[in-house]
């Protein structure tokens, strides 16, 4: 044995988890759905509002939601972020869009990806739509939607973000 | 009525970006050591212990407090772990104090860390959900659209949250355990440090620290004993929030004006900006601070930026208000650690006990964490007279 050794300070040592997520009543709901390309939500029975991905309860009323909704492709921009940092085992390349979307008919927005656009011309109150996998990708997963995409329709007032009916601006 | 309960003594490591010297166990140790060679106390002296860090994922550590026990002295003590992810720190600091308070023990070690450096943190706070899609932005990606949106409605200057930036440098170059020591950090350099999460600057948010932080809380009875001035307990108050609910004001969430105007009314301070000396309070990217200026009424909702604009919370600008005077979040961040830090520094202040980046004459302080999706919050106020 030699006398002059490393010091070790430090090993790594990766632990790995693999989980079975159980989805539970409304999150099952949810991913049936949209494995047949369908977005859907859940309303609140008292205050009416549409949650997705709906997690089964309204968290401002403390209330369970049962009331399936269908939901629109189209959405508004709440808020976003430009990111210049790649996210570690994926493709996507900086910079890249984060967005806050809420889509028509439902009164909470969700993260999603935002592509096919001009970083520069993205905006809140911006409207967009989703752009799915070809359908024989779909699998119980929210990324069966790619990402969403700026459309030709006039801006969303702020105070309207989160109120749209499923029918969008037209009302 | 609660009792009276005081902070009698006050330990920190230095904050840095690797401390490959010590394990998990050597850092809360040095932390506690210190802290009891402050309050000139030794483990006997120690009743129990309350222990608090962020998620267990970021060091895969699960349940660390069983592991710490020895490390903190409470062998056969009771010994209890807190967890409101980032405002862990100040929650654990107030379940602390509770215990005293309650009457149930005397004196108290309170003790929270983060090793950042044996963590991913961006990875333990991004595990993959299928109702979700997988994108892994860390906390920064989460938080860069609320801030977008707060520049939005106040029409704020683009260089307010540059401003912070220096700022809260500066006053960490003051203080010797702060992470950053960037004593000739300039605006330009901010503005020119790369974007991360727009619109959050490298230079805007907070850098990843290995540390530790520690107290003792003490009953009237042994404070009033203490070798050291003590820092007297005004008020306390915890609230939270659903992350998501249809209405939600991310911006300005009730839960933190809520904990806030509770934890004034314990301290009788009806108006903080004038009646407090100076604040610490959770601002790990620059522009929290306007956001939070607002949200714990030292400003109109629209309003607080021209605070930080004034200088109002600067101390080198002799500002009335001083905010962080340590160098805050943006100057270390042990995550699990820094809410105990912003009560701790502000514990230092009213003691009369912060060096360089004392307040001169502070007799009331805030110290403030927040921690989830901006959906936990914890306070209390400390002040050097007892109320």
């Amino acid at each position: 044995m030699s006398e002059e050794q490393e010091v070790v300070t430090v090993v790594k040592a990766p632990v790995y988890l693999k989980y079975n997520f159980t989805a539970g009543a409304a999150p099952a709901r949810f991913l049936a759905q949209i494995k047949k390309g369908v977005l859907t939500g859940q309303r609140c029975p008292k205050c009416s509002a549409v949650y997705v991905p709906p997690r089964g309860s309204c968290g401002g009323c403390g209330v369970a939601t049962e009331e399936e909704v269908v939901l629109s492709n189209k959405a508004t921009v709440q808020s976003f972020t430009i990111v210049y940092i790649p996210i570690p085992n994926n493709p996507i390349q900086p910079p890249y869009i984060i967005a806050n979307v809420v889509p028509d008919g439902a009164n909470v927005s969700f993260i999603h990806l935002m592509s096919e656009c001009v970083n520069e011309d993205v905006h809140i109150g911006a409207r967009v739509e989703a752009v799915w996998k070809p359908k024989e990708e779909w699998a119980f997963a929210m990324d069966n939607i790619r990402y969403y995409r700026p459309i030709d329709e006039p801006n969303v007032p702020v105070d309207q973000i989160g109120k749209l009916p499923v029918t969008g601006l037209e009302g | 009525m609660a009792n009276l309960a005081a902070v009698v003594g006050i330990g920190q490591t230095k904050y840095m970006t690797k401390r490959l010297d010590v394990s998990i166990a050597g850092l809360v140790r040095e932390a506690a050591v210190n802290a009891l060679q402050d309050a000139d106390l030794t483990w006997d002296d120690i009743d129990a212990v309350i222990l608090g860090k962020a998620p267990d994922m970021f060091e895969g550590v699960i349940m660390p407090e069983t592991y710490l026990t020895d490390a903190l002295g409470c062998n056969g003590k009771p010994m209890l772990r807190v967890h409101t992810a980032g405002s862990v720190g100040g929650s654990t600091a107030l379940v602390a104090a509770s215990h005293v308070q309650s009457g149930m023990f005397k004196r108290v070690l309170t003790v929270s860390f983060e090793k950042q450096s044996e963590s991913n943190a961006m990875w333990a706070l991004s595990n993959p959900q299928p109702f979700s899609t997988h994108l892994n932005a860390g906390a920064g990606g989460y938080f860069a659209p609320i801030i977008r949106e707060y520049m939005r409605r106040s029409n704020a200057p683009y260089d307010v949250g540059i401003k912070v930036a220096v700022k809260d440098r500066l006053h960490g170059a003051r203080n010797p355990l702060a992470h950053l020591q960037k004593p000739d950090i300039t605006m330009q350099e901010v503005e020119e440090s790369f974007m991360l999460w727009d619109p959050i600057r490298f230079l805007e948010a907070c850098p990843s620290s290995d540390g530790a932080c520690a107290m003792i809380i003490a009953n009237e009875e042994l404070a009033d004993k203490a070798s050291k001035k003590p820092a007297w307990i005004r008020g306390v108050a915890m609230r939270s929030e659903p992350t998501m609910y249809a209405g939600r004001d991310e911006v300005n969430p009730q839960a933190g004006r809520d904990c806030a105007a509770d934890v004034y009314k314990q301290a009788g301070i009806t108006n903080p900006r004038k009646d407090l000396d100076c604040a610490e309070v959770y601002v790990p990217f620059s522009w929290y601070e306007p956001m939070w200026l607002e949200n714990l009424g030292f400003a109109p909702e629209g309003e607080g930026w021209k605070l930080t604009m004034e200088g109002a919370t600067s101390l080198d600008e002799g500002g009335d208000i001083p905010w962080n005077c340590s160098g805050g979040v943006l100057s270390s961040n042990a995550i699990g650690a820094s809410g105990m830090i912003r009560f701790a520094e502000a514990a230092r202040q009213v003691r009369g006990d912060a060096g360089d980046h004392q307040v001169e004459g502070a007799k009331l302080a805030l110290g403030h964490a927040y921690g989830g999706g901006a959906q936990f919050y914890a306070m209390w106020v400390v002040g050097s007279e007892k109320p």
